[in-house]
């Protein structure tokens, strides 16, 4: 790594830390619900909101100086980043960086470019807008690190594998490739096996990269920060077990990106901790995230980045609260199984155990679970054009769900970053006929 | 004063009218074709019902595609909901209604009471819709009613492959290129449509009777082939256009 990128990295992200922290702390004591937010259906945005600007706006700004300052990666949401956070790795992940161009609405643009140099339109969204990132040198964040080492699991779906496979070729760097094998029941010893000693693997290849050693008692410290994060993330989202829920499914959205991208990091977990208080006390003083909140429902797969506000809105004026989904649930349900004194073996399980890694009947079970558990009136299926692995099995959930449960299930068709996939009127029809059945 | 109360269901080809009392008695239907303007279209009609009704007071409940379009609705209610009250009012009991619009098409399982219990719709393509026979219609230079005559008056067909409705019109021009026969191509057309809208039945838990509503339900060659391919009887409403405007004027009530 070069020296004087490295002091110059040090000195304007420090700069910069101080900077972001004292203009949020800035706008929080002038903290106003902003014009145009609609009060009358929504309760005022969460004032973390402002914290989560902060550390993604810095995230992106480490990024722009990193390269050439310290290892970067690029990896997978679902890795096993601790091994390269405890190396020191800045990291950065394609799929969020495509969601965030996504809520942007740079998305498509982005799609279009790859899809001008042959790119077909049927490869998810997400690779799709990291391809045209990459050829196009367009994104909002400014400019993105080049990776030195690449790092892929498969563990949420095949695409991942294809598309870091082009990332290898683009920038010649490493690509280490953690296979998980798809769980269709339980992981068993020799599953678990194989992924560690894919982990120990990668540990040689990110030394050789970093140009590090890697101190086992900075790992350890890493996982149980993200297993700290992780489990306060998953206490955020059950705040949405209260009736009137403080939380909806949006706000999870919006604030999960600390969970994705900086798991790992002392920061994630006071931001998480401060997230819970702040949903604590609106539980206290009786704040609902939808003023009316006459039906709760469930949301299932990706959100539709581009249409977060429309459909909270239009959600919200007919008293429905998605409180919560399977999707934002999938960052924190595996805390459990994170152990930051077996550090390698409980990674190579978790890692193994994100839902898409696991059969659709799991899937169902969830959904099951969380009806009940949250007191839901039924759910939203987003079959999401773009994710195979997510929506594959939603016909037969949504019948299982309405003839096991009872509960209405709508299937509503989209894709989470290209709108191109969306039609406003048709979603339109569909959602207030649900709203009109879940009335009646 | 005596109430009326007005059902209109702008569609995408057709608007469609019906006036009842509060017996439920129905005074007045309309179909027009839907022009551009549906505000207006929609606005002069209503003027012209209560002229005709003058001196009673008017409830409207607006459905469709262009509900938000109706500026005088009092009541703006799913096309979902309305098909299904107003095909539970024509047959009185549950069922599941197919409804083939111009623009989407829906299966509605309407519970005991008349109650929506699910429904699915077609998905962004045209090709399980009016719009895929009125297309090819307009391609063959032929009417609706030589279309079915023509559908129900063959006994062999041809198979349509394509799924889009845009391709299936380029298929069926190479198809008469190549000399077949076209009451062949068009029982086929027919029967594409059909397992469109079969599909999207077997994707629900339905029960029967299955109930035919909207325009393309007066086609006697589809009702036949939705019957010969769910095995299922069908109910024709006398006049199943008008269902959604029936609902709608319903749930006014
Ligand atoms: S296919 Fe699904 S899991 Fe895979 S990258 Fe795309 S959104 Fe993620």
């Amino acid at each position: 790594m070069d020296t004087l990128k490295r002091i110059k990295y040090e000195v304007i992200t420090k700069a910069a830390k101080l900077a972001l922290k004292g203009n949020r702390i800035l706008s929080e004591r002038k903290f106003k619900t902003p014009k145009r937010w609609r009060t009358d259906i929504l309760a005022p945005p969460l004032k973390i909101g402002l914290r989560t600007k902060e550390l993604v706006t810095r995230h992106y700004l480490e990024g722009r100086y990193a390269e050439g300052a310290k290892p970067v990666a690029w990896v997978t949401s679902g890795a096993p980043v601790e091994i390269l956070k405890a190396l020191g790795f800045y990291v950065l992940y394609p799929e969020n960086h495509a969601a965030l161009c996504g809520a942007r609405r740079t998305a498509l643009e982005l799609c279009l470019e790859a899809e001008k140099s042959g790119y077909s339109m049927d490869i998810c969204s997400y690779a799709r807008c990291d391809f045209g990132a990459l050829i196009s040198g367009k994104t909002p964040v400014g400019k993105l690190p080049k990776p030195d080492l690449l790092l892929c699991c498969t563990n949420i779906c095949q695409t991942v594998l294809y598309w870091y496979r082009v990332l290898e070729k683009h920038f010649n760097v490493p690509l280490v490739v953690i296979d998980t094998p798809f769980l269709y029941r339980e992981a068993e010893e020799h599953h678990i096996e194989y992924v560690k000693n894919q982990l120990d693997k990668l540990v040689e290849v990110a030394e050789r990269v970093s140009g590090k050693k890697l101190k086992f008692e900075r790992l350890k410290e890493t996982l149980r920060l993200s297993k700290m994060a992780a489990e306060l993330w998953h206490e955020v989202i059950q705040t949405g077990k209260n009736v009137p829920s403080p939380i909806s499914v949006f706000d999870q959205f919006i604030h999960m990106a600390p969970i994705v991208e900086m798991r790992g990091d002392a920061e994630t977990v006071d931001f998480y901790a401060e997230m819970l208080k702040e949903l604590q006390e609106r539980i206290e003083k009786g704040v609902s995230a939808v003023v009316k909140e006459r039906r709760r429902l469930l949301w299932d797969n990706l959100p539709i980045w581009y249409k977060l506000k429309f459909l909270s809105e239009f959600l919200a004026e007919r008293g429905i609260a998605i409180v919560t989904s399977t999707y934002t649930n999938a960052w924190g349900e595996l805390a459990p199984m994170m152990d930051p004194q077996r550090p390698i073996e409980s990674m190579a399980k978790t890692y193994l155990y994100p839902i898409l890694n696991r059969g659709v009947g799991h899937k169902l079970k969830t959904m099951k679970e969380m009806i009940k558990d949250y007191s839901l009136n039924g759910a939203i299926l987003h079959s999401d054009r773009s994710c195979k692995p997510y929506s594959v099995g939603q016909i037969d959930e949504r019948n299982r769900l309405i003839s096991e449960l009872g509960v209405p299930a709508l299937l509503l068709e989209a894709d989470h970053n290209d709108p191109r996939a969306y039609a406003e009127e048709q979603v339109r029809t569909r959602l207030s006929a649900f709203a009109e059945m879940l009335e009646s | 004063m005596k109430r009326l109360f007005v059902g209109i269901d702008a569609g995408s080809t057709a608007v469609k009218v019906v006036v009842i009392d509060s017996e439920k008695r129905v005074l007045y239907t309309l179909i027009e074709d839907t022009k551009p303007f549906i505000e207006e279209q929609t606005g002069s009609i209503l003027k012209a019902i209560r002229e005709k009704f003058s001196g009673c007071e008017f409830f409207v409940t607006a459905t469709g595609y262009g509900a938000q379009l109706v500026k005088e609705a009092d009541k703006r209610v799913t096309e979902i909901s309305c098909h299904a009250r107003g095909a539970f009012f024509a047959t009185g009991k549950k069922g599941t209604v197919i409804d083939i619009g111009g623009q989407d098409s829906k299966v509605i399982v309407v519970g005991n009471d008349g109650q929506v219990l699910d429904f699915v719709m077609n998905d962004k393509c045209a090709a399980g819709t009016g719009r895929f026979l009125e297309n090819i219609a307009w391609r063959l230079k032929l009417s609706f009613k030589e279309m079915e005559e023509l559908a129900l008056s063959s006994r062999e067909e041809v198979s349509i492959s394509s799924t889009c409705a845009v391709f299936a019109e380029s298929e069926v021009i190479s198809m008469l290129a190549k000399g077949i026969e076209l009451k062949k191509i068009v029982k086929g057309i027919h029967r594409a449509l059909v397992k469109r809208i079969t599909a999207m039945l077997y994707s629900v838990s339905f029960f029967p009777p299955l109930i035919l509503s909207g325009g393309v339900a007066r086609n006697r060659a589809v009702q036949k082939m939705i019957e010969e391919e769910t095995g299922e009887k069908i109910i024709v409403p006398e006049n199943p256009q008008i269902t959604g405007a029936l609902g709608a004027a319903l749930s006014g009530l």
